[in-house]
């Protein structure tokens, strides 16, 4: 039973524990005063934080020890240009990119890493971090060129979903540039995802696949082929590892939202945090609700037991909702500090905290 | 030689003390400054080896914001201060 929740704020990472009483409480906070953009708790042990420290840049530490030491590690890195001689290359290397945010990391077998950037630069490892390879054909791809920022100044990689029965089988969803497909662990990729739908581009280009915006998409672990998708416009479901996606129609109280996850016993049940589209960015009315299904997307409970019914502004991010291995708990936490759990499928939520800084990301510690 | 100052700020991510290093440009100076702390690079540096952007540097006193900043000669009595931009939050 899992018992430990990672909470990747904008002024560090909190670890929260369950009490003895069944209390879920604030431990410690590791990186103070440095924003944490993503954290993972590696199935086999280690837990990675991703600092985004602005000023100095994108980082990188990995703890064998439950946080007690951290190591940092080399962070994710686009190769350097060749100095540039000519006017020509000197601009382009003014343009070359360079990682600004890790904002996702993705376990693999073994000791294989992957992470997600924006600029949407996608990086293996297979030393746990140690060392990074840029995947460069998912950059090549001629469509990156319609690729752009939704919310940062550039595109950025936020789900990696590595197939459970084929490591070498990849999903990577872009913000905003679609659902990719790789066969070879990264060494070719093809755009996939019939099915969706982009309400904010001319009505031609809304059905296709290299112009939307996933949000967040995740993978049933009960059936690998089940996924489920937040987007801009809609929520998605997949039943086959993403070439086709089905969208849940009038879902209320909207179906704009960042966060998703899944249940890990059932891949009809799926939880969302919906908000108000799209320059408020708040619950709609003020009131904070979780939606599920549990029929496979056909229609959705909307659940407020224990949240704030009104004058909230709690935004939920993409990485901020998880449920726990075993299916028992959820937990989301929010841009104004709150951090809520339930343990009866989001009928009912507990408020762990209220003061807590912008949540970027949290996770059950396996 | 010229001397590098680091912002105390960099203190609280790595060891990174004051130090005299050769070099002829400001590039050159920050290379060898990063001379057997390569990790000391990717905070000052970014993937292309740019100057950070909210990251300043002082070339004796005078803030240096230009493309081609690296380049800049110095000689052997002057001082750069390796400063993080003033930013909230």
């Amino acid at each position: 039973m899992s018992s430990q929740i990672l909470v990747a704020t904008r002024k560090g990472l909190l670890t929260v524990h369950a009490g003895a009483n069944g209390n879920w409480q604030a431990k410690k906070m590791h990186f103070l005063g440095q924003p944490v953009s993503f954290v993972l708790a590696h199935p086999d042990g280690p837990w990675y934080a991703a600092l985004d420290l602005g000023h100095f840049g994108a980082k990188l530490h990995r703890s064998e020890d439950q946080g007690e030491n951290w190591e940092e590690l080399p962070a994710p890195a686009f190769p350097e240009q060749d100095p540039a001689t000519s006017e020509a290359e000197k601009e382009a290397k003014e343009e070359a990119p360079s990682v600004e945010k890790i904002w996702c990391l993705t376990p693999g077998p073994g000791e294989e890493l992957w992470a997600g950037c924006i600029p949407a630069g996608l990086f293996h490892s297979n030393d746990g971090g140690r060392s990074w390879t840029w995947k460069r054909s998912l950059w090549d791809v001629p469509e990156r060129q319609e690729w752009f920022g939704g919310g940062y100044d550039h595109a950025g990689i936020h789900s990696i979903l590595v197939d459970p029965r084929n490591s070498a089988h990849l999903l990577v969803a872009i913000s905003v540039g679609g659902v990719w497909q790789s066969l070879d662990s990264g060494t070719s990729f093809q755009l996939i995802g019939q099915g969706m739908r982009a309400a904010y581009v001319p009505p031609e280009r809304s059905q296709d696949p290299a112009i939307q915006d996933p949000h967040c998409v995740v993978r049933s672990p009960q059936d690998p082929d089940r996924l489920w998708m937040q987007h801009h416009n809609g929520i998605f479901h997949s039943r086959d590892n993403g070439q086709h996606w089905t969208e849940s129609e009038d879902v209320r109280p909207s179906n704009f939202g960042f966060a998703v996850a899944v249940d890990p016993n059932n891949s009809e049940r799926a939880w969302f945090v919906p908000a108000m589209l799209d320059e408020c960015r708040i619950p709609v009315d003020g009131r904070l609700v979780v939606n599920r299904t549990s029929d496979g997307g056909t229609s959705f409970e909307t659940l407020n037991g224990g949240l704030p019914d009104q004058f909230a502004y709690d935004l939920v991010y993409r990485h901020a909702l998880d449920i726990s291995q075993d299916g028992r708990f959820l937990a989301f936490g929010s841009t104004t500090g709150g951090l809520w759990l339930s343990d009866d499928g989001g009928e009912h939520w507990t408020t762990v905290h209220q003061n807590l800084p912008p949540i970027y990301a949290l996770r059950f510690v396996p | 030689m010229p001397k590098v100052h680091f912002t105390p700020h960099l203190l609280r991510h790595l060891d990174c003390e004051n130090r005299q290093v050769e070099g002829d440009t400001i590039g050159a100076c920050l290379e060898n400054a990063f001379r057997g702390q390569e990790q000391l690079r990717a905070y000052i540096l970014d993937d292309q080896g740019r100057v950070r952007r909210h990251v300043m540097i002082f070339h004796n006193g005078r803030s240096m914001q230009n493309r081609n900043l690296l380049s800049q000669s110095v000689t052997e009595t002057d001082e750069l201060f390796v400063m993080q931009a003033l930013s909230g939050g």
